[in-house]
Parts: structure tokens; C-alpha cells; sequence
């Protein structure tokens, strides 16, 4: 692990943009007490000025704003921003939470949600800010006892090489490349079998289905490949 | 006079004839006995009182005539314009119905009651515009000549040798509220009628010179007074009635009229109406089907129809009676119906005949009893009905029977020759009348006739001496002609009167049987639409007609509700012939007195409170007119399908309301839960924080940790309840639609145990997928909620470490889903009910949730296509099974090869 907690002297700049007082109110006490600095926007115009203004290491995004839609928001920062931008959105807006992603979110949350899994998102997301910046990732990744080996192309479930076919391991590869991060199906299709198959979703449910076979102890209760349902996957972080 | 209690029932009547009368408008009528009395004169003088007198009078139509003094009294009056119509190439000035209907004066002036509309006109007669008019609440003054009143006909005709064209039912008389006679004596119409003041039209300058003699116009004032003097006596006769004075009411009298041939009919009709009419008395008109004595043809038929048509329109009552013999059905019915006098006609038939049979009126008298018996002329070939349009006429017979015959004939005489080669010839006048027999049976009497005169004939020529000549060398023969004659006539007479009678009796069966199939098939059906669709169908069937039904929406318009709109006519022109028949609840349209010109015949559906819709009909066969028998039949259906319309459309209301009151107990429900469940955990909440922020005494560490994990807890309880209610509301407005796609239900099935994992510790849950199982197809996000709310079920309602099992495979076209649990299992009989929304099982102490998990998964499920249920476990315990449909096949997917041994196979492309 690189630089997932904030430097001493240099605490993270976190904006958060939400228009509900109390909300506002608990992130700056919840974020505050976790070492963060917090700047406030209460607008999607608002958002735009203070990220230019104070450029924050990283957005937490209410994609439900009073002016600007949250979408637009995020796709007018993308344009010359790569901070990183979690969405907070409410149950039953997977399309909402797709659309975000698409447009250059890096993860969500989903209201309500308990402060410990924002912050999660949060560390998880600076930390592949950090190393975009410096050099492309790791070689090897475990999480619990799932090891990834990049440079041998080797995988380990409990130190017990697991034999995968090409597409597999591309699959895996692609989720070990952000852990913690949710990937969008249409993303993982793109990665794993290219551009054309972008609408075969079938393939990622057939192909999941058979590395969870081979990695997870119990494929009905998967312990590293989880789901998202109608948004797409994640590997497990730690 | 003894002034007695009247009788309620009576006075009741009386009362609501009284408001009837107040309701509605009031119709005058300034009655004269010719032209040229005064009529107009005197209904314009009054008019301009009215005037004074503050109301609103206007007028339709005025004849002046050119007469200076007519006219000026026109002058400060409200003349609408009227409306000109092309008539055979002169332009004719009409009264304008609508116009005056748009206008609404408070009185309308409209002469001449009895004058006929021009073509094209919305009704027939003036008098219906004038029915129109009242209807609408417009009180009307007209002016009427004695010769024209319909039951006058005869004595008017007696008198002037003139037949009035141009008739008026005497109903609209006895409607009028008010008549007037305006009298001249007739020196003095004669002395004007010299001076050149009375009108008369040039081309009925002849007939007048005759009309207008003294004789003549005394009979005809005569008639007037009389008329007059009736209406007095009926409003005495009404006064006492209304006073209970008994002393001179004449005891319910009844008259019979015993309809024989129709074309006697009109006169007895006409006369009975006169004598019930001055006896204050009811009348009936009955028709006596016998098997043998008259069965009549289809044109007779039709006459016969329109006869008691005309008999109900002058206010009698009509029966068609079947029996044996035509006196005892009559008088038969004369007592169940206690009449005091039977009108028949004078008989028609030949003296012989008479003798030989016997006279209906002779068998009358002897079996009349204490019933008068009174016998009018009836000889004089009548016209045809003044009023309406002609009877359809019976298709004339073909030629080709006649052919036929002949045929039948020839062969009759081939197969005489063979056997007259063997058998003596006394044998084959029986082989001509078998022939003749089948002829009448097949083909009718004309045939039949041309048959017998035919095979006498030929029996001549060819087998009776000398062969092959007419003449006859052997006398003896002549009789045997004669015979064979005779009898063939007979049998011709007979058979065919034999086939019209099982014609008519099949024709008769025919229409029971169906009016008896659209009973039953509407009354089994429910929706509205099903049922008019079956009602078009049985009335093509049976009528041979096109056929559309128009219902009116909210506002009263009418629409196409089933059936061809091209019944409506190019571009649906009568559509407005429709809507008048819905507006007024009579038919309208071909083959009525009311806008004829349509192409369609229109009948209002009478249900029992109003009109519900409307029928139209189109013969099938454009050449052929709805014969009044099947016009009969299809009023028959009209009420019939009004009936089945109104009962369907009640029922649809209730259930309506039903569901009215329905949803309304479900929104009281959702407002005692939501306002209990959201209340419950927000002060437990309340209570816990300001617990927490109280400033007394500091709370120790673990009640500290005890108040937030309280606080944690029901903010849970909180949010699981607004999202139910979230997919309750999305469900029900549908917003959520059902997106399909491939999915591993492995994948569904763990992302719920997922998002469960906190609150699953320590309890065993078995995950058994039948072993290859395909990709199936649903909404992961949906079917991920329902398994959700099935495992937070099945939680919440079985003792802790109890295990909870999922299993899933696939048969039958479909998935099925079994989630099932080792609890308490289900109260029986309640595996229905747990789906209802708000229902919740019994449990102490454990409130959570509203009541909405369950029908939510229900809900789901339906939009998916499939079904939930829930049962009780063998072996203790509740288990619920979701079936989802599976129409198509999984997609494929290309497979490939397995990795060789070592590490992974393949290149990476990066």
C-alpha cells in the first residue's frame, strides 16, 4: 500500500457538495474527526467555483442538487479535473448510479449510508489517485486469502495456484487493477473482450459465474467478487 | 251527488297527471270546422295578448295567405325565419325545427297541425315537429280542421266524397291542453268564401267547388262542435273524477275489435276508436291465428302489423291470439279480459261459403252470452294506411316455379305411361295428384293450380280415347276430369296453406330461438364490450342486418361503441339521426316518420331508467326494407340488449366503487401503519438522543453505547420502512419496470444474502441451485429485492438459529424459487392473505416493518409474468415458491478451451 493515509500537515481537502443542512453538517463532523479538511458547496455552480478555486483532492457528489443536475456536474469537472468523485445517490437509481460512473465518478454510496463505508470509498479512491499519478499499478494484490500475481500471471486462493482460462484471468485482472472500486459491466466488457461486446452481459454473468466457482469458497455468499446489482462489480478490498 | 273519498290509488294518478301537465308545455290547438273560419286569425289576436301579457312569443310559421288583416297582425311579432327547401324544382318555405328550438320562445306560433313536411325534413308531419317542440318545454298554439283528424277519416270522406291526405292522430288531440273551436256559421264562410277571403290552393280549386257546399259544411260543423263537446265532457268527466263524484261513472267498459282480414281493418279500427273514445272506455285489438282459417301471407302479414301498429298509436291495446278456432279464442279472451262489447266486420266471405262453413259472426252471437256483439260494415276495399310508408311487398313469385311445374307435370305423365302399359287406366289420375301434391308443397298455390289444370289435360290428351286429342269420346270420363280437378284444386289450396303455416311457425321458432340465445348469451357475459359485440352478431344473424351500437360518453355525445361505423352513413351523416333517438327515446331514421332520409334505421336502447345507448341498422340486403314484423322483432332486441347494457353497466359501477372503496380502506390502512411505524422508531430515537444530551447526571459508558446501538437500530428500522413504502408507490404507479436480461441466479441469490450478511450471523443458510443451471432471465434488482424481503421474512419471523434454505431449479418453462424456513410456518388458511399489503403476522413484541415486504415480492413477481404463493412445510415451517416464466432459450456462449496445465494459457494484450 502507497500513500492511503493523509500526510501529517497535509490533510486531504475534501468539498462536499450537498444542499441539506444536516447532512452537510455530519460529513464536516464525521470527515473532520477522520483528519480531513472539508469545503462545502450547497450548488452544482457553487461546486464548480470552489473546486477551481480550491482544488480539493477529492468530491463527495449529491447527485440530487436544487440547480445543476449531479451528472452535469460531474461531467464539467471531468473536462479538466481527474479529482476523484464519489457519488452519493439513493437506492433505485442504478441507471443514475451507471450514468455518474460513466461520466468520469470514481464510486458510490448509496443513501443512507453508515460514515465508516464513505470513508472506505474515500481511501480507496485517493489511493488510486495517488498511484495514477506516480506509475501504473502493482504487480501482486491480495485480499484475504485471494492473491493476484500480475507479473507471473499466477492466482493463489489460499496459497493454492488456481488455474484460469485467458478470458478469466483477463476478467480478474481487470477488477484486481481497482480493488475496492466498483467497475460498470460496460467497462469490464470493454477490458475483458473489447469494444464491440460492450451489450453482451451475458458473457461477464457466464464468466463470473465460473471464476467465483474457482475463487469463493461458497459461490452463493461471495466473499471477494461482489456484486452491485444493475451497476456492475468490485473486488473486495481488504 | 254524494262526495265520497277518492280513491288513492286514483288520486294519485290524477296528482302525477297534474304535475306532468305543469312540467310540461302546454299545447292549444284552435279548432274549425273548414278553411276560412278564423283559426289563424283568432290565434294570432290571442298571441298578441300573450304578448301584453309579458310572454315570450314568437312564431314559427304563419299562413297569411295574402290577407291584409292576417298580416298586420303579424306585425310586432317575433317571425322566425324560415327554412327553404328545393322541392321538385320550386323552392318551398318550411318551418325551421332547430331554429326554433335554438330560439326557445316561451310560445311558439305554428299553423296548419296537420300539413306535411317536405322530403327531407326531420320528421314526416308537422305534428311531430310539434311533439318535438312540447317535449322540449315549448309551449305550442296551432290550428286544425275537423277533416283532419285521423278517426274522422271515414265520416269526412261519407260526407265531402274528398279523402283527406293529410291526417293527425287523435292523440295529439287528446294531448292538447286547451281547444278552441272557432266557429262561422255557414252562410256566412259561404258569403266570405264569395268575397274571394278563404284561401284555397289553385290546384285544389275543383275539389273546393265541391267541398264547400252548404250541406257539407253544416255536417262538417257538426262534426266540430261534436269533437269540441267530447273535450268538454271529458274535463267534466276528469272533474269528477277528480271530486270523486260516481254517481254518473260509467263502469269500466271494455270494447273488443276482432281483427279479421286486414283489409277490413281500418274502419273497424277507426270506428272502435270512436266509440271507446265516447264510452270512456278501454279497447283492445285482437288478431285470432288459426291453423286453417287465415294464415296469413307476408304482405298481408305486414299490413296486419301495421294495422295494430296504428291500432296502439290511437291508444288501444293489441294482441295476436293463437287457436284453433277463431270465436272461442275470442271470447275466451273477451271474459279473462272482461269486455262488454266485441266490434267485428261484416263477413267477406261467399254466401256458400258461409253456408257451408258456417259465419263467424253467427258462432259469436251464439256464444256471446252477456257480451254485445256488434257487427260493422267492412265490405269497402280500403286504402292503405294514410300515414307511414308503404309495407314492404312479398317477393313476387318466380317464374321458374311455374317451370317447375310444368316439369313435374311431364314427368308425372312419363311415369303414367309405363304404368298404363300394364295396369288398367282408372289408375292414373293418383299418379297426376301425387304430382300436384308435391308441387304444392314445394312450390306454392300457383303453381299447384297450373299443375292440376295442367295434368287434366294431359290425361286427356294422352290416355283418354281418342289418344292423343282433346276431345273425349267416352262421357264417362268427363267426371273423372272433374274430379281430378276439384280434388287437385283442393290439395294445391291445402299443401300450400300447409307450408305457409310451417313456414311461419319456423319463422316463428327461428325468432324465439334467437331472441332466446341473446338472452342467455348476454346474460352470461359481464363486460360491456363483449356484450354489444354478441348482441351485433345475433342481430346480422337474425335481422340479416348491419348493425351498430352507439353508447353517449360523460357529456351525452354519442360514439361508435361496436359494430361498423359505415352504418352511420359516408363520413357518419347520421350520426345526428343518432343522437336525436338517444335525446328523445324514439326510433328514427328508414322506415320511421322521423328523419326517413337516413340510410340507417336508428332504435333508442330503453333501459330501465333511460336511454342507454343507441341502435342502428342497416339491412344487409340494400334492395330489401325491414319488413314491420322484423322491425317488431328487432325492437324486441333493442330492449333486450338495453336491458343486458344497463345490468353490465351497473355492474361495472359497482365494481367501480368497489374498487373505491378498496383503495380507500387500503389508504386508511397505510395512513394508521405509516403514521404507528414511523412514529414508533422516531421516538425511540427522540427519547435516546435527548437522553444523550441531557446535561444532569453523566450516563455510564455501556448505557451510553446501549442508547446509540438503540438509535443505530431504529434509524435500520426507519429505512427499511420508507423503502418499502418507496417500492410500494413505485410499483403501484409503475414506475418499475421490469428491465430483462440473462442473469446467474447464483449471482441474484448472493448479492441479497449480501446485503443481509450483518444480520445473518449464526444462522444457517442453505443456498441448493439445481447443478447447471442456465442463465435465467429477470430483473436482477427486482428479483434481488424480493429474495431480500424473503430471507428479512423469514428472519423476522422464526426463532434465531433456525435455518433458512433457498432453492431454485428450472422445469416446466419456468424458474422456480423456494425460499423456506423451520419456523412457526404459516396460520392456516392465512397463505393468501400474508401477500395483502399491511398484513402482519401475529407475533408479540416484534412490530417491525408495515406489512409491505411480502406484497411488494408480490408485485414483482406479477410484473414479471409469474406467481408467489406460500405454504405450510412438512415437518413444521413456512415455505414460499416463486415461479417465473421462461420463454427463450439462454443465449450462448462461446466456450473455451480449458487451460493447460501450468500457469494461465493465452496472451495478454496489454
Amino acid at each position: 500500500m502507497t500513500d492511503s493515509e493523509p500526510k501529517e500537515g497535509l490533510a486531504p481537502l475534501v468539498l462536499v457538495v450537498e444542499d441539506e443542512v444536516s447532512m452537510v453538517r455530519l460529513l464536516k463532523a464525521a470527515l473532520g474527526s477522520q483528519g480531513f479538511r472539508v469545503v462545502e458547496a450547497s450548488s452544482g455552480q457553487e461546486a464548480l467555483r470552489q473546486a477551481a478555486t480550491r482544488s480539493p483532492d477529492l468530491v463527495v457528489l449529491d447527485l440530487g442538487l436544487p440547480d445543476l443536475d449531479g451528472l452535469e456536474v460531474t461531467r464539467r469537472l471531468r473536462e479538466w479535473s481527474a479529482v476523484p468523485i464519489i457519488v452519493v445517490s439513493a437506492r433505485g437509481q442504478e441507471g443514475d448510479k451507471i450514468k455518474a460512473l460513466d461520466a468520469g465518478a470514481d464510486d458510490y454510496v448509496t443513501k443512507p449510508f453508515a460514515v465508516g463505508e464513505l470513508l472506505a470509498r474515500m481511501r480507496v479512491a485517493l489511493r488510486h489517485a495517488a498511484r495514477t499519478a506516480q506509475e501504473p499499478g502493482d504487480t501482486e494484490m491480495t485480499v484475504g486469502g485471494l492473491r493476484v500475481d500480475r507479473l507471473r500471471r499466477q492466482v493463489f486462493v489460499d496459497e493454492a495456484e488456481v488455474r484460469l482460462t485467458p478470458i478469466e484471468y483477463r476478467l480478474l485482472s481487470a477488477l484486481a487493477q481497482y480493488p475496492g472500486r466498483v467497475l460498470t459491466h460496460e467497462h469490464l466488457l470493454r477490458q475483458v473482450w473489447g469494444p464491440g461486446y460492450t451489450q453482451q452481459r451475458h458473457y461477464l454473468r457466464v464468466y463470473m459465474a465460473q471464476l467465483r466457482h474457482k475463487l469463493e469458497p461458497d459461490p452463493s455468499r461471495p466473499r471477494y467478487l461482489l456484486t452491485e446489482p444493475g451497476v456492475g462489480y468490485r473486488l473486495r478490498d481488504s | 251527488m254524494n262526495e265520497q273519498r277518492p280513491d288513492p290509488d286514483e288520486l294519485l294518478r290524477r296528482i302525477r297527471e297534474q304535475e306532468e301537465r305543469e312540467r310540461r308545455a302546454k299545447l292549444k290547438i284552435f279548432f274549425g270546422a273548414s278553411a276560412g273560419v278564423g283559426k289563424t286569425y283568432a290565434m294570432l289576436v290571442e298571441a298578441h295578448e300573450r304578448r301584453r301579457a309579458g310572454v315570450d312569443v314568437a312564431v314559427g310559421l304563419v299562413e297569411t295567405h295574402g290577407r291584409a288583416e292576417t298580416a298586420a297582425l303579424l306585425e310586432g311579432l317575433d317571425v322566425l325565419p324560415s327554412r327553404p327547401v328545393e322541392y321538385r324544382g320550386a323552392t318551398l318555405r318550411e318551418f325551421d325545427l332547430d331554429a326554433a328550438l335554438a330560439r326557445r320562445p316561451g310560445l311558439l306560433l305554428l299553423d296548419e297541425l296537420a300539413h306535411t313536411n317536405a322530403p327531407g325534413s326531420r320528421h314526416a308531419k308537422r305534428w311531430l315537429d310539434v311533439e318535438e317542440l312540447l317535449a322540449a318545454g315549448i309551449d305550442v298554439h296551432t290550428t286544425l280542421n275537423v277533416q283532419h283528424v285521423e278517426s274522422l277519416y271515414d265520416v269526412v270522406a261519407q260526407i265531402t266524397g274528398v279523402a283527406v291526405r293529410e291526417l293527425v292522430p287523435d292523440s295529439i288531440l287528446e294531448r292538447a291542453d286547451e281547444i278552441e273551436l272557432v266557429d262561422l256559421p255557414p252562410d256566412d264562410l259561404l258569403q266570405r268564401l264569395r268575397e274571394g277571403r278563404v284561401y284555397i290552393p289553385e290546384q285544389a280549386a275543383r275539389a273546393a267547388e265541391h267541398f264547400f257546399k252548404k250541406g257539407n259544411l253544416i255536417a262538417l260543423r257538426e262534426l266540430a262542435l261534436r269533437v269540441t263537446a267530447q273535450r268538454v265532457d271529458q274535463q267534466m268527466e276528469s272533474y269528477r273524477r277528480e271530486h270523486a263524484i260516481r254517481d254518473t261513472w260509467a263502469v269500466g267498459g271494455r270494447i273488443l275489435v276482432g281483427l279479421g282480414e286486414p283489409r277490413a281493418g281500418l274502419r273497424l279500427i277507426r270506428a272502435a276508436s270512436r266509440m271507446a273514445a265516447r264510452l270512456q272506455a278501454e279497447w283492445l285489438v285482437v288478431h285470432v291465428e288459426t291453423p286453417g282459417e287465415f294464415a296469413p301471407s307476408g304482405a298481408a302479414r305486414d299490413h296486419l302489423v301495421d294495422l295494430m301498429g296504428y291500432a296502439e298509436e290511437l291508444g288501444a291495446e293489441t294482441a295476436m291470439l293463437t287457436g284453433t278456432r277463431v270465436t272461442d279464442q275470442m271470447l275466451a279472451y273477451a271474459r279473462e279480459r272482461n269486455v262488454s262489447r266485441i266490434i267485428v266486420g261484416k263477413p267477406s266471405r261467399a254466401r256458400w261459403l258461409r253456408l257451408l262453413r258456417g259465419s263467424l259472426v253467427e258462432a259469436l252471437l251464439s256464444g256471446s252470452g252477456g257480451i254485445d256483439v256488434f257487427v260493422m260494415s267492412g265490405e269497402r276495399a280500403e286504402d292503405e294506411r294514410p300515414a307511414g310508408p308503404a309495407p314492404a311487398r312479398a317477393p313476387s313469385l318466380h317464374a321458374s316455379g311455374y317451370a317447375q311445374s310444368l316439369l313435374a307435370v311431364a314427368l308425372c305423365t312419363g311415369i303414367a305411361w309405363i304404368v298404363h302399359l300394364r295396369l288398367p287406366p282408372a289408375n292414373l289420375p293418383m299418379i297426376y295428384l301425387l304430382g300436384i301434391m308435391a308441387v304444392a308443397m314445394r312450390l306454392g298455390r300457383g303453381p299447384a293450380v297450373l299443375a292440376s289444370v295442367l295434368s287434366v289435360a294431359a290425361f286427356d290428351f294422352f290416355f283418354v280415347p281418342p289418344i292423343l286429342a282433346m276431345h273425349v269420346s267416352d262421357t264417362k270420363y268427363l267426371l273423372t276430369f272433374a274430379g281430378m280437378l276439384v280434388v287437385g284444386l283442393v290439395i294445391s289450396t291445402m299443401a300450400s296453406r300447409l307450408r305457409q303455416q310451417a313456414d311461419s311457425a319456423r319463422e316463428r321458432e327461428h325468432r324465439t330461438a334467437a331472441l332466446y340465445m341473446l338472452s342467455r348469451e348476454l346474460s352470461g357475459l359481464r363486460g360491456t364490450r363483449e356484450l354489444l359485440r354478441a348482441a351485433l352478431r345475433r342481430v346480422a344473424d337474425v335481422l340479416g342486418c348491419r348493425g351498430v351500437i352507439l353508447l353517449p360518453d360523460d357529456s351525452g355525445a354519442l360514439a361508435v361503441s361496436a359494430g361498423e361505423a359505415s352504418v352511420l352513413g359516408e363520413a357518419g351523416h347520421d350520426q345526428g339521426v343518432a343522437q336525436w333517438v338517444l335525446d328523445h327515446a324514439q326510433p328514427a331514421g328508414a322506415g320511421t316518420s322521423t328523419l326517413p332520409a337516413a340510410g340507417a334505421l336508428f332504435l333508442p336502447l330503453l333501459g330501465a331508467s333511460q336511454t342507454v345507448g343507441v341502435l342502428g341498422l342497416v339491412p344487409g340486403d340494400p334492395g330489401r326494407a325491414l319488413t314491420r314484423d322484423r322491425l317488431r322483432l328487432a325492437e324486441t332486441f333493442a330492449s333486450q340488449v338495453a336491458l343486458s347494457l344497463e345490468r353490465a353497466q351497473l355492474a361495472e359501477q359497482a365494481e367501480r366503487t368497489h374498487v373505491l372503496v378498496e383503495s380507500e380502506r387500503t389508504r386508511s390502512l397505510l395512513l394508521s401503519s405509516v403514521s404507528h411505524d414511523l412514529r414508533t422508531p422516531l421516538s425511540v430515537i427522540t427519547g435516546a438522543t435527548s437522553s444523550l444530551l441531557a446535561d444532569g447526571a453523566p450516563l455510564s459508558a455501556p448505557l451510553r453505547r446501549e442508547l446509540v446501538e438503540t438509535i443505530a437500530e431504529e434509524a435500520q428500522r426507519l429505512n427499511r420502512l420508507v423503502g418499502n413504502l418507496l417500492d410500494m408507490t413505485r410499483l403501484e404507479s409503475g414506475a418499475m419496470p421490469v428491465r430483462w436480461e440473462w442473469h446467474s441466479l447464483e449471482e441474484v441469490v448472493g448479492s441479497a444474502l449480501g446485503r443481509l450478511e450483518s444480520r445473518l450471523r449464526g444462522r444457517e443458510v442453505v443456498v441448493r441451485l439445481a447443478p447447471g443451471l442456465p442463465l435465467v432471465q429477470l430483473d436482477d434488482v427486482l428479483i434481488e429485492q424480493v429474495l431480500f424481503n424473503l430471507v428479512e421474512n423469514a428472519l423476522k419471523y422464526t426463532p434465531a438459529g433456525s435455518p433458512i434454505e433457498i432453492g431454485a431449479a428450472l422445469g416446466d418453462g419456468a424458474l422456480r424459487i423456494e425460499v423456506a424456513d423451520r419456523g412457526p410456518g404459516l396460520p392456516p388458511g392465512q397463505e393468501e392473505s400474508v401477500f395483502e399489503k399491511f398484513y402482519r403476522g401475529r407475533r408479540e413484541g416484534d412490530p417491525s416493518g408495515v406489512g409491505l415486504g411480502l406484497s411488494i415480492c408480490r408485485g414483482i413477481i406479477e410484473a414479471h409474468g409469474g406467481t408467489i404463493s406460500a405454504e405450510g412445510r412438512e415437518g413444521g415451517g413456512a415455505l414460499f415458491r416463486v415461479m417465473l416464466p421462461q420463454r427463450e432459450q439462454p443465449p450462448t456462449v462461446v466456450p473455451e478451451k480449458e487451460p493447460g496445465p501450468g500457469a494461465v494459457a493465452g496472451q495478454e494484450p496489454s
